[in-house]
């Protein structure tokens, strides 16, 4: 049985279509890249898998034990964050968000400690968020989101403006997550050449879904040649 | 010194000093999260509101101004911190256009149809508190440490919600934290802070509370919980000292302000020099 299944989804704000007809699986296991322009409606579909945004039309179903509570989210980075004096472990710990009262307990302590040590960021546990690199804050809010997920990671723009040593770290780092620990992943990106370089399956986005397939697949379509001949160039 | 002590065992002094330090304690609790979360001028605007509100019940000839101020507030507050997060440019003028509308209709209003004899006086007492705070009565006192009491509970008790929905809004919401509802409750809880608050500096002062301390406490403290206690220590001493030397003459509001001001003059040194 599949963790997400999309059907027929149509989204958009106030009644202007954004993006439609998208169907897709994400079995357990899989890494999901999700691709297109801007504008093409990717953040509205993430947007949508966590529930802050209703489709316009369509289906979106968890199966295989997951919920949409436990979707590890990475979102991109806000104004918010780039002056606020929070140490790496509170932010760490602020994703196993279950309780009331000033305190966290034991077991959460432990997971978020282990999380850190995962992300190799344990020397950094005490610093002020605000004053790490761009790298090492996205290694905390990836910390964070598997706090809250031992299933599913989503993540949005994962290496936006990380220059190129730290990008290949972080997909390295991302695709460890996917193989060693069996953590299923969704990344949207607008890099089609990491993606396709990193992913098992490709969803290509653009007002209505151009492709969803293996990444084998798709770079035989023309579409996927297209971009990735762009892409390959680049790189 | 002796003279000094003296004036400690007025009852009006301690009231004084009890709803002070209880308010300020409050306002720097929640001005964290306000000035974090870039809501600071929304305190000087609700102040503002709450002005317009307690014309509108001295017009009215309410015994209990609370009773129409409190919700006026928050109602307020409440669309405030909803539209506020939407449309930020429009937020953020039509802050502005709410706040002085209030402070002009609520003058208005006081001007037109109140039978006070002193309506000058009036007026600048509850825009900057002046001498109000050393006329309470055990029954404001009261009504104060309850506030106080409750929005500090509420505090203690979602910290850890509040901590991640200031600083995440769409990863607390995509971990199943109600935010519309945080929002909702740090709306509810600013609305009573600042009327309350109103009694102690006045209402075009206010702000000063909410900000001050929040502000100084992150010149120097690096993580959320360290701010919130340093913000916290740094509010209620400079409310009791503050209090304590308005008995020798000046505004009490005004002291309160300028104490803060100084102590985050202070912090901001502290924190330059240990970079």
């Amino acid at each position: 049985m599949a963790q997400l299944i999309c059907r027929d989804l149509t989204l958009g704000y106030e009644g202007k279509t954004v993006a439609e007809q998208i169907d897709f699986a994400v079995h357990k296991g899989d890494y999901l890249c999700i691709v297109g322009e801007n504008g093409s409606g990717k953040s509205t579909l993430i947007k949508a898998l966590l529930h802050l945004k209703k489709p316009l039309s369509g289906t979106i179903t968890f199966g295989d034990g997951l919920t949409q509570k436990k979707i590890g989210y990475l979102p991109q980075q806000t104004v918010i964050q780039r002056d606020f004096p929070a140490s790496v472990q509170e932010i760490v710990l602020s994703g196993c968000l279950s309780g009331l009262g000033p305190f966290y307990t034991k077991e959460q302590k432990a997971r978020a400690q282990m999380n850190i040590e995962k992300m190799g960021i344990a020397d950094l546990a005490k610093r002020c968020y605000r004053e790490l690199s761009g790298g090492q804050q996205q290694r905390v809010l990836l910390a964070r989101a598997l706090c809250a997920t031992r299933e599913l990671l989503l993540l949005d723009e994962p290496v936006t403006g990380l220059d190129p040593k730290v990008t290949l770290e972080m997909y390295d780092l991302i695709t460890l997550l996917n193989k060693e620990d069996g953590i299923t992943v969704i990344m949207v990106s607008h890099d089609i050449g990491a993606a396709v370089q990193y992913a098992d399956h490709i969803l290509h986005v653009s007002r209505k879904p151009l492709f969803f397939g293996t990444t084998e697949d798709y770079l035989k379509t023309s579409i996927g040649s297209a971009f990735t001949k762009k892409g390959g160039e680049r790189k | 010194m002796s003279t000094f002590l003296h004036y400690f065992s007025y009852p009006f002094v301690q009231y004084a000093l009890i709803v002070g330090v209880l308010i300020a304690l409050c306002s720097s609790l929640l001005g964290v999260t306000l000035v974090l979360k870039r809501f600071s001028f929304i305190g000087d605007g609700l102040s503002h509101v709450a002005f317009g509100a307690l014309a509108i019940a001295t017009v009215l000839q309410l015994t209990n101004e609370m009773l129409l101020i409190l919700p006026i507030t928050m109602a307020t507050a409440i669309l405030l911190l909803r539209t506020g997060q939407k449309a930020h440019i429009k937020g953020d003028a039509s802050l502005a256009m709410l706040s002085v509308g209030a402070l002009a209709l609520g003058y208005l209003l006081m001007n037109v149809f109140s039978e006070s004899a002193n309506i000058s006086g009036d007026v600048c007492s509850t825009l900057f508190g002046s001498t109000s705070i050393l006329t309470l009565g055990t029954e404001d006192v009261w009504l104060c440490g309850i506030m106080s009491v409750i929005v500090i509970l509420l505090f203690l008790m979602f910290y850890r919600q509040i901590f991640s929905v200031t600083f995440d809004e769409d990863f607390a919401a995509a971990t199943g934290v109600r935010t519309n509802l945080y929002n909702l409750l740090i709306a509810v809880i600013t609305a009573i802070v600042i009327v309350v608050a109103m009694n102690l500096v006045g209402s075009l002062l206010i702000s000063a509370l909410v900000i001050f301390p929040a502000l100084s406490a992150m010149r120097i403290f690096k993580n959320f919980k360290a701010v919130i206690l340093c913000s916290a220590v740094i509010s209620v001493l400079a409310a009791a000292l503050g209090i304590i030397l308005s008995i020798m003459g000046p505004p009490i509001g005004s002291t309160i302000v300028a104490v803060n001001i100084g102590i985050f003059f202070v912090f901001s040194l502290i924190g330059r020099i240990k970079k």
